[in-house]
């Protein structure tokens, strides 16, 4: 089990932030997100695109600004973990908090703050017949263990790089990699596209395009997918389906966690980003307050609140006192 | 006035208006009008949380760009009628069409 003073749901900006303004007060942070990767929506939705509105940067690119935000935290040494989504939240007879994950890791921390974004990303489901009775039997919806595929037939479904990238990938493991696409063109990734074409002229891919697979079929394990395209119906047998269209926030499990919640969002007391449970705070994208603004920089002045009011349950006995960075600077914090 | 349909999840054809010469698009209507979009990228083609079906009118509208094209390429449930509410510009183009909001 993990221990620590704050654990923080969300590694998007607003959690990344919260680490720099608890370290400050000597409060060590482990951060959960159901996400592979650190940033939130900045690095998952657009990595690339400018923003104009962080104070003191005329300009930085999202990724940018979450490369930074890290680098920010690094005297604190936050743990993650990442690739996991927090399941249940659980309060312990010594008052602490016990954090539950999709994958069974355990946090005990002082205080929760939960800096959930929109929600958990989760993956985007087509609409396929027998889809969520084969999951976890044939059916995933990321390529995490390519080796699984060795020797085995599996088939792709999307039109966006990841489906292209992992195409063009397992065509060197798989058995046979099969593509399906709705559409006749790829416009993403040009490159990626061409490859693709070039694999399948060589048949070391089959390419369906305009066609979509509308149901599984299989006793226990996958079996055989049926697609619909310009000649109709047919069905192809394979071990493997791996539907690819993105990943779209679902407010997910945080909803069953007893707070009071306004149209997805977690109501709180704007002294400190509270929230009508006692040692949980929320901040960032996922509150809601009268005059809310769903702003990065809105996040940060949260988490500055919010640390100065949690210092009060890890440090029950100190007295806090205000200072500026200026003044002390950062020290950093025992690993 | 400009006047177009959005269809209900039950199948109702609910009439909407707007001004001729604002500078909104599709998804900013739908919004403004309690349509529970959520556009979590604020219409930058890059969510598709604003997808719509254009039932009737289609031809009408100006077609899609690029990056329009890919977002909706990449949608499980998209099909020839599929648009972003947010790249279609609220116009005199509108007239008639009917809108039905997806998922
Ligand atoms: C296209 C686009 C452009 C934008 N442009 C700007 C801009 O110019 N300026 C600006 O200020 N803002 C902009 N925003 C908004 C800004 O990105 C958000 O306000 C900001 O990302 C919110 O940060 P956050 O940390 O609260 O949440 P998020 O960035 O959403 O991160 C939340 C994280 O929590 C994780 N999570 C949620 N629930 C769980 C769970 N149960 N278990 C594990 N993990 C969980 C999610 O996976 C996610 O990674 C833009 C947003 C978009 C989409
Ligand atoms: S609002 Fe995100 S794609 Fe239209």
């Amino acid at each position: 089990m993990i221990t620590t003073d704050i654990g923080i749901i969300g590694a998007g900006p607003a959690g990344l932030f919260a680490v720099f303004e608890a370290g400050l007060l000597k409060m060590h942070c482990h951060l959960i997100d159901s996400l592979p990767q650190v940033g939130g929506q900045l690095s998952e939705i657009y990595p690339q695109k400018p923003i104009y509105d962080i104070p003191g940067y005329p300009t930085v690119n999202a990724q940018q600004l979450a490369d930074k935000l890290m680098e920010q935290t690094a005297p604190f040494h936050p743990g993650f973990t990442l690739g996991e989504r927090v399941e249940t939240l659980q309060k312990l007879a010594d008052g602490t908090w016990l954090i539950s994950t999709s994958e069974g890791t355990e946090i005990n921390c002082k205080v929760v703050v939960i800096a959930g974004g929109l929600g958990c990303f989760e993956p985007r489901k087509p609409e396929v017949d027998r889809l969520a009775e084969f999951e976890g039997k044939g059916v995933s919806y990321a390529v995490r263990n390519p080796e699984q595929f060795r020797g085995r037939h599996v088939v792709l479904a999307g039109g966006g790089d990841s489906a292209l990238d992992w195409s063009i990938f397992l065509a060197d493991i798989a058995e046979r990699v099969t593509l399906v696409h709705r559409g006749d063109t790829f416009r993403g990734s040009p490159d990626a596209a061409e490859k693709v074409f070039e694999l399948a002229k060589i048949g070391k891919i089959d390419l369906y395009l305009k066609t979509r697979v509308v149901s599984l079929d299989g006793a226990g394990h996958l079996e055989a997918l049926c697609l619909v395209g310009p000649e109709g119906q047919s069905i192809i047998n394979a071990e493997h389906f791996v539907p690819l269209f993105g990943l779209s926030p679902k407010l997910g499990p945080i909803e069953n966690w007893g707070l009071a919640i306004d149209k997805s969002a977690i109501e709180v007391n704007t002294t400190d980003y509270s929230t009508n449970i006692e040692g949980i705070y929320a901040i960032g994208d996922i509150n809601i307050y009268p005059g809310k603004l769903k702003l990065i920089l809105c996040g940060f002045h949260e988490a500055a609140l919010m640390a100065q009011s949690a210092f009060k349950y890890v440090y029950p006995d100190q007295r806090l006192t205000f200072k500026y960075t200026t003044v002390y600077g950062i020290t950093e914090l025992q690993q | 006035m400009i006047n177009f349909i959005v269809e209900s999840h039950d199948g109702q054809h609910i009439p909407i208006s707007v001004p001729e010469g604002i500078s909104l698009n599709l998804m900013e209507v739908l919004k403004a009008s309690d349509y529970d979009i959520l556009a979590t990228c604020g219409g930058m083609a890059l969510c598709a949380t604003c997808m719509v079906q254009v039932l009737k009118g289609g031809q009408q509208l100006a077609s899609a760009l690029d990056q329009e094209l890919d977002m909706l390429d990449r949608m499980p449930a998209s099909d020839d009628k599929s648009r972003l509410s947010c790249q279609i510009a609220v116009n005199e183009q509108l007239e008639g069409c009917v809108f039905k909001i997806a998922g």
